[in-house]
């Protein structure tokens, strides 16, 4: 059966759906997820979904549940990259994704994640150094 | 006895010079936008081409084969006047001062047989008004092309997205948001972010005229959508009466950052980047520190 990969980086798991996804795949996606968050004590979820083009209210639900359920197991969902059509579409269906973080592409998730997290991690540190030096 | 046709055959020149005389002494002829040397060879354009269907014997149905060169000639002169921006009144009177000269002559030539002169006056008149009808058509039509065109202009320049800013993206609301607007402004407005890869996009409402409960909803479902793709979004230009509207009618924009100008709303978007306006030393052009 086709299984969408969930890839780990640092503390926070990365998930890029390519394929339009039917309902059965978003379910095993969502427990998928929730496992891996689990076992890996992941702090944060980035689901990037820049690729698929049309989106029901049921993958809109799905979205919800598992930013719900991750931040129970206390991490934090960003969804990034959506399209202006799937948008406009998830808006008209009446989702507006409560309680989700969205950001443009991975990088600026990614950005949004590590500020999000900033205070608990170890980057937390080096970030401010980064910001200082900008600032002379 | 002389049939209707050939009446005004004979008579075709008093009946041009009458109508010519007619329409000059009209006072409200625009001879700026039309020289009397056009306007008389139009007329006799008409005039010919009415003789002529006149004399087939066709009184009524003006749609048939004979009338063609008519209507087209009418239906020509018509769209002209009205994208030149003649009145109604102007452009009616053409016909219809027609119309009396050729009663006019009639009148002369048939003062003996009145039974005769009533029967053509009616043919005539039942004629001409079937051209006038068919002026007026064509000349709204003219007409709505023009507010056609306007509207189509105003709506494609109406949807401006500006990049104030490096990251940020102003878009000018200027006229009544309706649903089929509301979906343009926010297809243009993702498309942007996408393309400019923004943070965020402040919405100016500053030309709406009104905001009711429908375009409130239709502002809200604006900010969800940029907030889905990942930016925030300010809307700004709210003005006191606008303000007072939306309480009343109780409509919830707590979940919305407003502003009450686009000045105040750029500085907000400003310290959301973390960017920084001062005024420099030397009084030279404001320079931005990160």
């Amino acid at each position: 059966m086709e299984r969408i990969p969930i890839l780990k980086m640092g503390p926070f798991l990365l998930v890029t759906i390519q394929i339009d996804l039917y309902d059965r795949l978003a379910l095993t996606l969502e427990n998928d997820l929730i496992n891996m968050v689990s076992q890996t004590g992941a702090r944060g979820v980035l689901i990037d979904i820049s690729t698929v083009s049309i989106v029901d209210s049921f993958m809109g639900r799905i979205l919800g549940n598992i930013a719900s359920m991750s931040r129970i197991m206390d991490a934090e969902t960003v969804v990034v990259g959506m399209q202006p059509a799937v948008a406009i579409t998830l808006v008209e269906l009446g989702l507006t994704l409560q309680g989700v973080y969205t950001a443009l592409n991975v990088e600026k998730g990614m950005e949004l994640l590590n500020t999000k997290l900033g205070d608990n991690l170890e980057l937390d540190d080096e970030e401010e150094e980064d910001q200082d030096d900008r600032n002379d | 006895m002389n049939t209707t046709a050939q009446v005004l055959e004979k008579n075709r020149e008093r009946i041009l010079e009458k109508w010519m005389q007619n329409q000059l002494s009209d006072a409200s002829l625009r001879d700026d936008l039309m020289t009397n040397d056009e306007l008389q060879r139009q007329s006799r354009e008409m005039l010919d081409g009415l003789l002529r269907a006149v004399a087939k014997g066709n009184y009524d149905n003006i749609y048939d084969t004979e009338f063609e060169q008519v209507t087209d000639t009418l239906r020509d002169i018509s769209i002209t006047r009205a994208r030149q921006g003649f009145s109604p009144r102007e452009t009616g009177a053409y016909v219809l001062s027609l119309k009396q000269s050729v009663i006019e002559v009639l009148v002369e030539q048939r003062q003996d047989d009145t039974s005769t002169l009533y029967k053509e006056i009616m043919q005539l008149n039942n004629l001409l008004d079937n051209l006038s009808i068919l002026t007026f058509e064509t000349f709204i039509k003219g007409r709505e092309e023009v507010i056609l065109r306007q509207t189509d202009e105003i709506s494609e320049i109406s949807t401006p997205v500006i990049r104030v800013w490096d990251g940020i993206l102003a878009l000018p609301i200027i006229g009544t948001l309706d649903s089929a607007r509301t979906q343009v402004v926010m297809e243009n407005l993702l498309q942007e972010i996408v393309n400019t890869g923004s943070n965020i996009a402040i919405l100016d409402i500053s030309g709406v005229p009104a905001v009711d409960s429908l375009v409130a909803q239709h502002l809200i479902k604006t900010v969800s959508a940029t907030r889905l793709m990942g930016a925030e979004c300010i809307i700004s230009g709210i003005r006191a009466e606008i303000a007072q509207t939306i309480v009343h009618l109780g409509i919830d924009l707590s979940n919305i950052k407003t502003k009450a100008s686009l000045a105040s709303a750029l500085h907000l978007a400003f310290s959301m980047t973390n960017l920084e306006v001062r005024r420099t030393e030397r009084s030279k052009a404001p320079k931005l520190t990160r």
